[in-house]
């Protein structure tokens, strides 16, 4: 038990001194990005404004701002401020950056947390019958399927069941994350969830057709392998080994790959987002890079990176939790 | 004696062969077991010595019919007087037939052994039992293949078998990694099987251990049967022994002057034309060259040779 403790500090301090780094890392990159581009923050700061600004009230803000200050200075300005928990104030919200992203994360995350499960479970029992009917017509007709699938960019599967689902057979609505005309507080969960469906089984079509491909495959080499042979030797059914051994030993990869699509499945709801105009993180990224919102890109970037990173720790301790393998080495 | 009984299992011409695609639409049948003859009564343990790829261990999977789809096997296969059809197959599986596999590959990675040994029909206290037996530790019941010493795990894999009650096991090299007195143990089990009237097919690389425990030996090369004979029989020595590959085998061993003979044994896809050991026979004539020599009765026991003594 003591040991376990001491094992899972010592990863918890590794991954720590890692995503530090690697966060570091993106905010100079990104920090470095928009210094070099034509973005002006005090330009869009005073278009934000609404109001007509003289020259000398506009040179008055840059100098406040610190404009004219090495680039060198102004990120270590910026970054003590974001250490202290002050991430700025967006200039198109007119709010601060942690509260906006606060709110729309929780609406991104019942957006992705719904794709993510959608697409993990439909995609890993779609490839266990591929793989189970290995080179026979259900295999090669849901092969060919997954494959025009994955190719298919999303913001185009979003049009076209929007098309289809929304406009035509008027199923679902057209978009946001709540009816038009109705008062925040007294829109229903039926409602929410009515809203959340297309877009959710949208961004679910960015990975289940990978997972699919991916489980099949691993299915395909656990029933080509020795011990299968041998669980036949012994008299067990397809469906039986499909239990005893197949599950267990496919299982592992596919929740890996299920935390690490993180990355995806934030790029992927960007797209989705703006389809369905649903006021998520994804459509708030695309707001500010188009109009030129500095504090909340770069918040929202820092924002995305530890996202992805705890996905990955996730997968990373999973494994080592569940595969014996790697536990009992660990030991 | 033996001749009188009913055979438990009786294999007549049976052979093997691998579909392959080569360049192209070239496909092409490579042999790898042809026209072998092997029977097996109850009550006895039948070894199968042979070097590597001479099939013995592809006999195993013909057996069970768990032979992979792009294999044809034809001949004629029985089992207790009645055609060994893929349903039966299906169905003697772990029931009537066992299987000890070669290795520790063949067991599920991620099950623990106790489970994975008991299989689906859950015999635990007779696998407690036979663990016991086969100073096997009653803690390794909950570690997993990896963590097994390869004595262990070959004792494990015998375990597997043992277990089921099958009427015939095909153990499939039980002893390599194990002590001296861990293969004897296991040998001496599946000798009391044999005198309890079920029936053991033991292929092995080991002569010597065979030949102790066994009461027929049959020898493989290049994927056919050239000689079955009683163990005593190679205990007696190469006047004995009927196949001039039979006598060269006894004379390859260590103890008996470690004497190899000259050639390689031809592999599948590559056989000659007529008995398949002429190309290396000090016999050999041209009647050899030109036609596979049947099996022949020669004093209680068989060979495929024309010159048989």
């Amino acid at each position: 038990m003591k040991g376990t403790l001491k094992r899972l500090a010592r990863v918890f301090v590794g991954y720590g001194i890692k995503i530090l780094s690697l966060l570091l890392a993106v905010s100079v990159i990104s920090f470095t990005l928009v210094s070099a581009s034509p973005v002006d923050p005090v330009q869009q700061y005073i278009l934000g404004l609404g109001t007509a600004v003289s020259p000398e009230q506009r040179a008055e803000i840059e100098s406040y701002w610190g404009v004219h200050e090495p680039p060198a200075e102004r990120y270590l300005t910026w970054l003590s401020q974001v250490l202290r928990g002050n991430l700025g104030e967006s200039a198109i919200f007119r709010r601060p950056v942690a509260d906006i992203i606060g709110e729309r994360f929780v609406n991104s995350l019942a957006l992705m947390l719904c794709a993510w499960v959608l697409a993990g479970i439909t995609g890993f029992a779609l490839g266990c019958v591929m793989g189970m009917y290995q080179g026979r017509l259900p295999d090669r007709l849901l092969k060919k399927a997954c494959y025009v699938l994955s190719s298919v960019p999303t913001f185009w599967l979003g049009l076209v069941f929007l098309l289809v689902f929304s406009v035509w057979l008027k199923w679902f609505p057209i978009g946001f994350s709540s009816p038009v005309g109705v008062l925040s507080r007294e829109v229903t969960l039926w409602q929410k969830l009515h809203h959340l469906a297309l877009p959710a089984f949208t961004l679910s079509f960015l990975s289940f057709a990978n997972i699919a491909l991916h489980t099949r495959q691993k299915l395909v080499d656990v029933l080509n392998s020795e011990y299968v042979l041998f669980a036949k030797a012994r008299g067990e059914g397809p469906f039986t080994i499909l239990r005893r051994h197949g599950l267990r030993n496919i299982l592992l990869p596919a929740l890996t790959l299920q935390f690490a699509s993180f990355a995806e499945l934030f790029g992927g709801s960007v797209l989705a987002e703006n389809v369905f105009s649903y006021p998520g993180l994804g459509s708030a990224v695309s707001a500010a890079g188009l109009q030129g919102d500095v504090p909340l890109l770069l918040g929202i970037t820092l924002f995305s990176a530890l996202f992805v990173c705890a996905g990955n720790l996730i997968a990373n301790l999973l494994y080592g939790a569940v595969d014996p393998q790697i536990r009992e080495v660990g030991k | 004696m033996e001749q009188t009984r009913k055979a438990l299992l009786e294999m007549r011409n049976i052979s093997v062969s691998f579909r392959m695609y080569g360049r192209g639409l070239e496909q092409t049948d490579l042999r790898v077991i042809s026209d072998l003859h092997l029977t097996v009564y109850p009550g006895e343990i039948v070894a199968i010595a042979g070097s590597s790829g001479s099939g013995k261990s592809l006999l195993a999977s013909a057996i069970l019919g768990i032979l992979p789809p792009n294999a044809a096997v034809r001949g004629d296969l029985q089992y207790k007087g009645e055609a060994l059809t893929p349903e039966r197959q299906k169905w003697i599986r772990g029931r009537e037939i066992a299987l000890v596999p070669q290795s520790v590959a063949y067991l599920d990675p991620l099950m623990k052994v106790g489970p994975q040994t008991d299989g689906y029909y859950k015999p635990t206290k007779k696998r407690r039992m036979l663990f016991e037996r086969l100073q096997l530790p009653a803690s390794v019941e909950r570690l997993y293949p990896f963590q097994l010493s390869g004595g262990m795990a070959r004792r494990v894999l015998v375990s597997t078998a043992l277990v089921t009650g099958a009427r015939l096991i095909i153990a499939d090299e039980p002893t390599p990694g194990m002590s001296i007195e861990q293969a004897l143990e296991a040998l001496r089990m599946f000798r009391e099987m044999a005198d309890e009237g079920k029936s053991v097919i033991l292929i092995t690389h080991d002569i010597d251990l065979a030949v102790e425990f066994a009461d027929r030996v049959a020898v493989f090369y290049a994927g056919t049967t050239v000689e079955t004979a009683p163990a005593s029989d190679f205990k007696a020595g190469p006047e004995a022994l009927r196949h001039p590959y039979s006598k060269a085998l006894w004379k390859a061993l260590p103890q008996n002057g470690f004497e190899p003979i000259p050639g390689f044994q031809p592999y599948a896809g590559n056989l000659p034309e007529g008995c398949l050991f002429a190309p290396r026979c000090p016999y050999k004539t041209e009647q050899c060259e030109k036609q596979v020599p049947p099996m022949l009765e020669i004093r209680g026991g068989e060979a495929r040779c024309f010159h048989g003594a």
